[in-house]
């Protein structure tokens, strides 16, 4: 059974949701099923073979190195641009705003590419971290950014009064009310770089992902392929041990927003150019690079064309597709993310641990459990957009539940109480009540579904209704043939249909500011 | 009042999947009910599964369409995505055809018995050994490997005369291989098959040793272009395109083919098989052998994909160097890729 959790004791259950939440972790539980399947059918014997080489041992190095540095760089760049964006005196503030978020909406694989082409030198380790973090640091500078905006300076200044230095008060006061967004933020990173494998595989760096996809290549094996995604399974678990006790117990909801100032913001003083220099240089790595060698592309290829009704239709597909996508995911994620926010019980945690589960594993096993799935048990929507959504869900579920999770742990439950108090069932309080107070994480985790959908490419590719072609799938058969020009316009649409959505991200961290 | 919210946010959540359907649909038609009526060839559409080139796959299918009437729709991926797809879907497959960039995605389906005899008419078009010997899919294209350099880096004059020179210490980090992609592993099982177990096992030794590790052939030949590395082994397609593109990756460099029934002259066949599941097996089997035939091989040289044809004696792209010239090593086609080939190399540590 569900504990009640302390705060929202006292008013009725509504009984659709979990079962609600329930449905999801069928779903996502569906790629788990299929890996465990294929090394139950593997064998014992021919599965320690597999797994028990020093390639693996090299694998598992490589995989957990990437992971650890590459989320603590995101973890050191977003706390970083967020800490002066939104708390000193940096110049040009609103233009750092857009910028630090603008790398949501550059493909990580477009980068990778666009980085091995500027110096086919750059690879390995040091290449790998540094691409994924400039990609993936805006998951981190987000949300920590908009806790910032919204921290009330008194306690600070409390603290300051008290005797802390500005360090002691950082360390003390800011950085434990920062911590849920971080810790949830690296989270989301931390999955990201496990499945990663367009901008590793060009950046030459070879982790458990890209090794999956080399044994399916070489081998064709495709039940010994997935069996060592399992290693992916257990690498994810270990990550979502790790995070609630990066995240602290701190609560993060509070009542009405204190003394409306703005936040203390510290002069920078001679440190002023290099903060802008620093940022800068990342504003350069994440978005001017990328831009710059879709710009080369463009002028020294002679594949270079534009076809307007391929475009056209590659760009309505990929945003109807990315709409979609978007608002079933966050839909599915809400239920996830209320049960463990308000029930905080043993499976309320399950549930919501489990829909992370799909987003660590390699999009090609993803997509191949859902054919294997979807045409034995539903025939009919096999290779439609209901299977494909399905994939959509199943691979981007954490965005969009660690922005609700966020934006419903800083709703104090005593709003909710006072509704059901008054009379209201559980359904009017959610619709009168909770939804409308966090219809900007709601907004949020779409948006971020939204990007992940518009790059998404091997479940498009298996799973898309035949002959739907998306800018994704376009540029990478484009990309395969090398003909770097005619994939240019599809990466440039890419990027485009992106911006909006990454825009209204640093909306959303303004407005949450202010409701907090 | 009470009965709002919850139900709302989900029937919002599923009329707005309806409409996507609907809209997605609209335009392309499902791979999921096929149009199953008699004779009529307006009413047939065939799933085309293409992991070969998409502009060679859709050119094919374009042309069968306007000859025929016969609607061809394609599904594109790569070779083991859409192998895997079609084991996974097993007898339940949309796909009537499925075509590859190499014969060991083709291999698969037909060591899981998913494929149709051919029919007579391809089979005599395309010579036998750009074919599967138990006779259930045929070549529809051919790639040759070749040894890419720069020759600022590597003068003509010290050029491997086989490709198992590339053992021997002297070419220590002197060339690039992919060696995680089918490519090269089927450039791999050529030589154990021509040179023999013992010999091709100390070779990938060497190989190893000397190697420097890129991932994809591009890549190689974006690295030998830029004088990272002075030489790799990818398939001739890739310099040729990227030279009918601009040649900003493969200006500085040249290709050598090895010739001579080398191991290292190996033809990849790119191959075509219709679908034991096919419900449209005349109309697929049709579609097959014009792919091989005149007009489909015609096509093939007349594109930008730079790849060899095989079959009813079409001459490949003028641009290449002639087919008959390559003298590439007899290899059998079914045994390529085999397993063994993949321990060998996770032996010596190359996977």
């Amino acid at each position: 059974m569900i504990r009640f959790a302390a705060a929202g004791a006292g008013h009725r259950y509504p009984p659709l949701r979990p079962a609600a939440a329930g449905v999801v972790a069928a779903l996502v539980l569906v790629p788990l099923g299929y890996v465990v399947a294929a090394a139950v059918a593997t064998g014992p014997a021919a599965a320690a073979d597999l797994l028990w080489r020093p390639r693996v041992g090299e694998l598992l190095t490589n995989t957990v190195v990437l992971v650890v540095l590459g989320t603590v760089a995101c973890a050191v760049l977003g706390v970083g641009a967020a800490w002066l964006v939104e708390r000193t005196d940096l110049p040009g503030r609103p233009l750092w705003t857009g910028l630090m978020a603008a790398p949501l909406a550059v493909p990580a694989f477009v980068s990778g590419v666009t980085w091995t082409s500027l110096s086919p030198g750059f690879a390995g380790l040091g290449a790998a971290v540094t691409v994924t973090s400039l990609s993936y640091f805006p998951l981190v500078y987000l949300p920590v950014s908009a806790v910032l905006r919204g921290i009330d300076p008194a306690d600070e200044e409390a603290a300051r009064a008290l005797g802390c230095g500005p360090w002691t008060a950082f360390t003390r006061v800011v950085l434990p009310q920062v911590r849920p967004a971080l810790a949830g933020g690296c989270l989301l990173v931390g999955l990201h770089l496990l499945a990663e494998f367009g901008a590793l595989q060009a950046l030459r760096y070879d982790t458990f992902t890209t090794a999956v996809y080399d044994r399916f290549q070489s081998s064709f094996d495709g039940t010994a392929a997935t069996m060592l995604a399992l290693v992916l399974v257990a690498l994810c678990l270990v990550l979502l041990g790790i995070e609630p006790l990066a995240a602290g117990r701190a609560r993060t909801s509070r009542v009405g927003r204190g003394s409306a100032r703005p936040p203390l913001r510290h002069p920078l003083g001679g440190a002023r150019v290099l903060a802008v220099g620093a940022l800068l240089a990342v504003a350069a790595g994440s978005v001017g690079v990328p831009l710059w060698g879709i710009g080369l592309w463009f002028a020294t290829s002679n594949s270079t064309a534009f076809p307007a009704d391929e475009l056209a239709a590659a760009t309505v597909s990929t945003l109807g597709l990315g709409v979609l996508g978007a608002v079933v995911t966050t839909a599915l994620a809400f239920p996830v993310a209320w049960l463990v926010v308000r029930r905080s019980g043993p499976l309320a945690r399950v549930v919501e641990r489990c829909s992370y589960v799909g987003s660590s594993l390699p999009g090609v096993v993803v997509a191949l459990a859902l054919v294997t799935v979807a045409i034995r048990a539903v025939p009919a929507v096999y290779q439609t957009v209901v299977t494909l959504v399905a994939a959509y869900a199943i691979l981007f579920l954490p965005r969009a539940v660690v922005s609700l999770r966020a934006a419903l742990g800083q709703l104090p439950p005593a709003f909710e109480d006072v509704g059901a108090s008054l009379g209201v069932s559980p359904r009017g309080v959610t619709l009168r009540i909770t939804l409308p107070l966090v219809v900007r994480g709601l907004g949020a985790g779409t948006a971020l579904v939204f990007l992940a959908v518009v790059t998404e490419l091997t479940s498009t590719l298996l799973l898309a209704p035949t002959g739907t072609a998306t800018l994704a799938t376009r540029f990478w058969s484009a990309s395969t043939e090398i003909h770097y020009g005619a994939a240019a316009p599809y990466a440039l649409l890419m990027i485009l249909l992106s911006a909006p959505a990454a825009w209204l991200l640093t909306r959303r961290s303004r407005a949450a500011g202010a409701l907090a | 009042m009470s009965s709002l919210s919850r139900r709302h946010l989900l029937t919002a959540a599923a009329v707005a999947a309806v409409v996507g359907v609907t809209a997605a649909c609209g335009s392309g038609g499902t791979g999921a009910a096929p149009t199953t009526t008699a004779a009529a060839a307006a009413d047939t559409t065939l799933v085309l599964y293409n992991a070969q080139h998409e502009e060679v796959g859709k050119a094919w299918a374009d042309g069968f369409t306007a000859k025929t009437g016969i609607k061809v729709e394609v599904r594109n991926g790569s070779d083991f995505e859409l192998a895997n797809q079609i084991l996974a879907e097993g007898a339940n497959s949309p796909a009537d055809v499925f075509i590859t960039e190499n014969s060991p995605a083709m291999s698969l389906v037909s060591g899981k018995d998913l494929f149709a005899p051919l029919g007579a008419e391809t089979k005599g078009q395309v010579p036998a050994q750009y074919s599967s010997s138990k006779g259930d899919w045929a070549g529809v294209a051919a790639r040759s490997t070749v040894f890419v350099y720069n020759p600022t880096l590597l003068p003509e004059a010290q050029l491997p005369a086989s490709i198992m020179d590339l053992a021997k210490p002297e070419w220590k980090d002197r060339f690039g291989i992919s060696p995680s992609g089918a490519d090269f592993q089927a450039i791999v099982s050529a030589v154990y098959a021509v040179q023999g177990d013992a010999a091709g096992a100390a070779w990938l030794q060497g190989i190893e040793a000397n190697a420097k590790i890129y991932r994809g052939n591009s890549t190689i030949m974006k690295a030998a272009n830029a004088g990272e590395v002075p030489a790799g082994i990818i398939y001739h397609y890739y310099w040729y395109g990227d030279q009918a593109d601009g040649g900003a990756n493969s200006n500085s460099t040249t290709l050598h083919f090895f010739g001579g029934k080398d191991a290292g002259g190996f033809l990849s066949v790119s191959g075509g098989g219709v679908l034991k599941s096919s419900k449209h097996a005349d109309a697929a089997q049709q579609f097959l052998a014009y792919m091989t035939g005149a007009e489909g091989q015609k096509m093939l040289a007349d594109s930008n994909a730079y790849e060899y044809t095989v079959g009813a004696g079409v001459a490949a792209n003028p641009k290449l160097k002639p087919l008959s010239e390559l003298q590439p090593p007899v290899v059998d086609l079914n045994t390529l890729n085999g397993p063994k080939i993949v321990s060998e190399m996770q032996r010596v540590g190359l996977l």
